[in-house]
């Protein structure tokens, strides 16, 4: 009996999930709605429960609670043999004992159709190893068995590709072009991928939306820009890309904006961009944002002003200079700026104030705890 | 809330009971196997050691008892044999020790240049195996009998006395059984060795130390594991062995161990109690001496 | 290790230790072509007769066809229930693991005279009649603790990752099994199997306490020892011995070649 699944992507919806194991939570609880079509990464620290999400989605296991529709279908309680899904895993999990072509060919077998080796060729073709078709994968190098896996799964034209950190044991030049094939692909197919990852530049790069997990939930779900742009947690605002967080109540407000008090310093946010408007909030701005002026600059209201600090350490990584300023009261602040083409114009031991515009802040119900990932 | 830190390969972990039923499947033809054929023979054993002549019967028949005495019985009468079964072991077991652990050596570390003579060399070592165990037993009994020319040239040399032979001393049944069980040492001690990280060594001699001393703080108890696996895979089997020391083999009468004590109660004379009893006496102490020997050393996953 | 003689030390010692442990391969081998009567205890001439006509020596060959015959049912038994057992301990997690573990321990830890005698007193209890049947019951009995083991360490190198993906790829468990587990398996279920054959075949004391009238080869060898053993046994011995060698170093050329090839295209 020919299975044949849809051509094109469907919905995924996995509903008020909690995975148990013994001694203890992989997933506290996940809602989660990916559109069809989409590139959706899921990142977050390992430990987070990513992959026992793309796990139960996959079917090699089963919920504690919840449910899980794959279109409009409840798959629960479906094996992973009869779920239209496949997995693109993390060791590729190429058959040893085949030939590549078999390994690409063996789904299409298992589910009857016709003209195996011939879709098999194909998809071949399409991550340009056909002429290795007769080898083994441990002749392969590690980036040839990663495409051989990708084409194993995408033979099968599934509604839904999982990929378990694929590009993870792949050096950076051949991760960046596996990155740019991978979302050529999906877009010129159109599947839904589920993409698991802990780069979060790669989340960023390649996904339509990203959710950013921790400790078995979902902390934010959105576009890359907006979670960069405006994280709503201390953890979101540390694990992509870094943030400087400054602590404070909220001691004034207008029409627009909350502002806190730190250190004699006035700094606000505006309401739009944060979560909490009253009690005490966290401030953070990002440092790619920040200005430093050698002398102290005339307050302005649309810019927040912190300082003098002294210059501890400057970091060169080519593209800019990473400054890590001591501002007493307040504590260490990163500020990047980019290399402009002359040296830096800043020295050790330099003292200096730090703005950034306040439509750059964003604020945080919750306060850091001190051991988020950086 | 524990959370353990996740490999990204998440390995298989308890699966819930609907599985449970595939490892019935599994377990349950082998295990009811080794319970019917294993366990239950062992009780009977200990049944049968207990039981007492029938009183009704004729002889070789016996009802069930709980003739402890029958134990007090067989260590008084085979005290000896006893004693030659586990010393005759411990010595074949030091012996073979000696002997195949610079062998070992030589094939697991200094040949790990070569991997297909590594496997030859290996084959070698287990060539014996492929000879029917009594057919080589045979031929070191022809080789050394009383009127072969290693017999006839050492009594010529004054070696050995004149009415004195090899066959059937207790040299001859060490020397027998050492031969015989090399290949059980040789192959845990190689394992071992194998593995044995010659950087380790590198950075003993980088400290100071002479080969000796290397050897003996570095080496040795880097392959502690493949010696202590060696040394029960030898003691154990030796200590029942009876081939050996038979009189048709090696031995003689004054070289008998516990196993021709078994054999012959068992199957010549018939009298089932004291040959059960006599094996489940052979079996405790090699628990016990097992138990101590793998405690004393920490505990070792044999398997 | 400076003086050339401690570097040759091992070497020589190695040689010699081999040399110790083929004596009596050699011994037997080539009393197999002596010219003997009935016990074959001095040399008297070189011949091929004994090769020959093996099976003119009455009971040579019926005990060699016994021993093949319980060999080849006992593996088989032996490799498909240990086989089994072995994917269970360890894919599997649950509760009686350790003690399960122990008790297939116990027969390798067991003296062969008391297995031996176990069995041959229960059978005796049941009153079943000591046969062929027996010796096979028996073989399996001890063979099996050895498959474990031996297909275990197959079974723990596998990634499991493998038949997840199996499955993920639309192959049903009975699928999976036979086309992704097996194949992989095969190298070690075969040494077990090889194993288990070459344990059961060499079997005496077991066998000796559990056999009736039944002739096995050692059996055989055991019984003529008294008044000496015929040529004919040395015959089947070194043939026997000829072939295992055969077989293991073909396997071990075959894996090197396979190497080979598979080294070089990468």
């Amino acid at each position: 009996m020919a299975k044949e699944f849809v051509a094109r992507g469907q919905d995924l919806e996995l509903r008020n999930i909690r995975k148990e194991f013994p001694g203890f939570v992989a997933i506290e609880k996940l809602d989660l709605k990916v559109p069809a079509g989409e590139f959706f990464a899921l990142l977050g620290p390992s430990g987070c429960g990513k992959t026992t999400t793309l796990r139960l989605v996959a079917g090699l296991e089963s919920p504690t609670i919840g449910q899980i529709f794959i279109g409009n279908t409840d798959v629960t309680e479906t094996k992973p043999h009869e779920r239209p899904v496949n997995t693109v895993f993390q060791s590729y999990a190429l058959f040893p004992h085949m030939t590549i072509l078999e390994n690409v060919a063996f789904g299409l077998r298992q589910r009857k159709v016709d003209d195996p080796l011939t879709k098999a060729k194909e998809a071949l073709n399409m991550v340009q190893l056909a002429h290795l078709a007769e080898r083994k994968p441990q002749q392969l190098s590690g980036g040839q068995q990663q495409r051989v896996a990708l084409a194993r799964a995408l033979v099968n034209r599934p509604s839904l590709l999982l990929l378990d950190e694929p590009l993870g044991a792949l050096d950076l030049k051949l991760r960046r072009e596996m990155q740019t094939e991978l979302k050529a692909i999906q877009m010129e197919v159109g599947l839904t991928f589920l993409h698991v990852t802990h780069d979060q530049e790669e989340a960023m790069d390649m996904a339509d939306t990203v959710a950013v997990m921790n400790l078995g939930r979902i902390e934010q779900m959105g576009a890359p820009e907006e979670l960069y742009d405006r994280p709503k947690t201390v953890f979101v605002s540390k694990f992509l890309g870094q943030s400087n967080l400054l602590v404070g109540e909220v001691g004034s407000s207008s029409a627009n904006s909350i502002s806190i008090d730190v250190a004699g310093n006035k700094i606000s946010v505006p309401k739009h961009r944060a979560e909490k408007h009253d009690g005490k909030i966290t401030i953070g701005f990002r440092p790619e944002k920040a200005t430093f002026h050698t002398k102290k600059p005339s307050t302005n209201s649309n810019e927040n002003l912190i300082g003098p600090g002294e210059i501890i350490d400057i970091r060169f990584t080519g593209v800019s200079n990473q400054y890590l300023i001591d501002v007493p009261s307040i504590g260490e602040i990163t500020v990047f700026a980019q290399n402009m083409g002359q040296s830096p114009i800043f020295e050790l031991g330099q003292q200096v104030w730090i703005s950034w515009s306040v439509e750059h802040s964003f604020g945080l119900a919750d306060l850091p705890t001190g051991d988020e990932t950086e | 809330m524990a959370f353990a830190a996740f490999g990204s390969s998440v390995k298989v972990e308890a699966k819930p009971t609907k599985s449970g039923k595939v490892v019935i499947a599994l377990l349950a033809p082998g295990l009811a196997y080794l319970g019917a054929f294993f366990l239950t023979p062992l009780i009977a054993l200990i049944m049968v050691s207990l039981e007492v002549p029938d009183p009704a019967g004729g002889y070789a028949e016996y009802v069930p008892g709980f003739e402890i005495a029958n134990y007090g019985y067989v260590i008084s009468e085979y005290f000896p044999h006893i004693m030659r079964s586990f010393s005759y072991a411990l010595m074949a077991t030091v012996l073979a020790l000696v002997i195949s652990y610079p062998l070992a050596y030589f094939i697991g570390v200094k040949a790990r240049p070569w991997p297909l003579l590594q496997k030859l060399m290996l084959t070698l070592v287990i060539a014996p195996f492929f000879i029917s165990f009594l057919l080589r037993t045979l031929a070191w009994k022809q080789i050394f009998s009383n009127e072969s020319w290693i017999v006839t040239t050492l009594q010529q040399w004054g070696v050995l006395g004149e009415t004195q032979y090899v066959v059937g001393s207790s040299f001859m049944v060490v020397f027998g059984l050492t031969y015989n069980f090399i290949p059980f040492m040789t192959l845990p001690l190689y394992t071992s060795l194998e593995r044995l990280d010659l950087r380790y060594l590198e950075a003993g001699a980088d400290l100071y130390a002479s080969p000796a001393k290397v050897f003996r703080k570095v080496t040795l108890p880097l392959s502690m594991p493949g010696v202590i696996s060696g040394t029960l895979l030898t003691f154990i089997p030796i200590a029942g062995d009876y081939i050996n020391a038979s009189g048709d083999f090696l031995g003689s009468p004054e070289t008998a161990m516990m196993g021709n004590a078994i054999e012959a109660n068992y199957l010549n004379i018939n009298d089932y109690p004291s040959a059960s009893a006599l094996s489940v006496l052979l079996m405790g102490v090699i628990l016990l001496l097992v138990t101590w020997y793998v405690k004393k050393s920490g505990t070792e996953d044999l398997l | 290790m400076r003086f050339s003689l401690g570097k040759l030390a091992l070497p020589i010692y190695s040689v010699i230790a081999f040399i110790y442990l083929l004596i009596p391969i050699v011994y037997t081998f080539a009393f197999s072509f002596n010219d003997s009567l009935k016990t074959n205890l001095i040399w008297r001439g070189f011949t091929f007769d004994k090769w020959l006509n093996v099976c003119q020596r009455e009971g040579v060959c019926e005990a060699f066809g016994n021993s093949i015959l319980i060999g080849v049912v006992s593996t088989l038994v032996a490799t498909a229930l240990g086989t089994a057992i072995a994917i269970a301990l360890v894919r599997y997690r649950f509760k009686f693991r350790s003690s399960i573990n122990l008790l297939l321990f116990l027969p390798m830890a067991t003296p062969e005279v008391v297995l031996g005698a176990g069995l041959a007193s229960q059978f005796f209890n049941l009153g079943v009649q000591k046969g062929i049947g027996t010796i096979i019951l028996a073989h399996i009995m001890f063979c099996l603790s050895f498959v474990v083991v031996t297909v275990k360490a197959r079974v723990a190198s596998l990634d499991p990752a493998l038949e997840e993906a199996g499955r993920d790829l639309y192959a049903n468990p009975r699928q999976v099994f036979w086309k992704i587990t097996f194949p992989l398996l095969l190298p070690g279920i075969s040494a077990a199997a090889l194993l288990s054959f070459a344990l059961s075949f060499d079997d005496f004391i077991i066998t000796n306490f559990n056999a009736g009238s039944d002739m096995t080869f050692p059996r055989y060898v055991y019984t003529a020892a008294a008044r000496g053993v015929p040529a004919e046994a040395n015959v089947i011995g070194s043939a026997v011995f000829a072939l295992a060698i055969l077989i293991v170093l073909a396997t071990q050329i075959n894996g090197e070649i396979k190497r080979r090839r598979l080294a070089k295209r990468s």
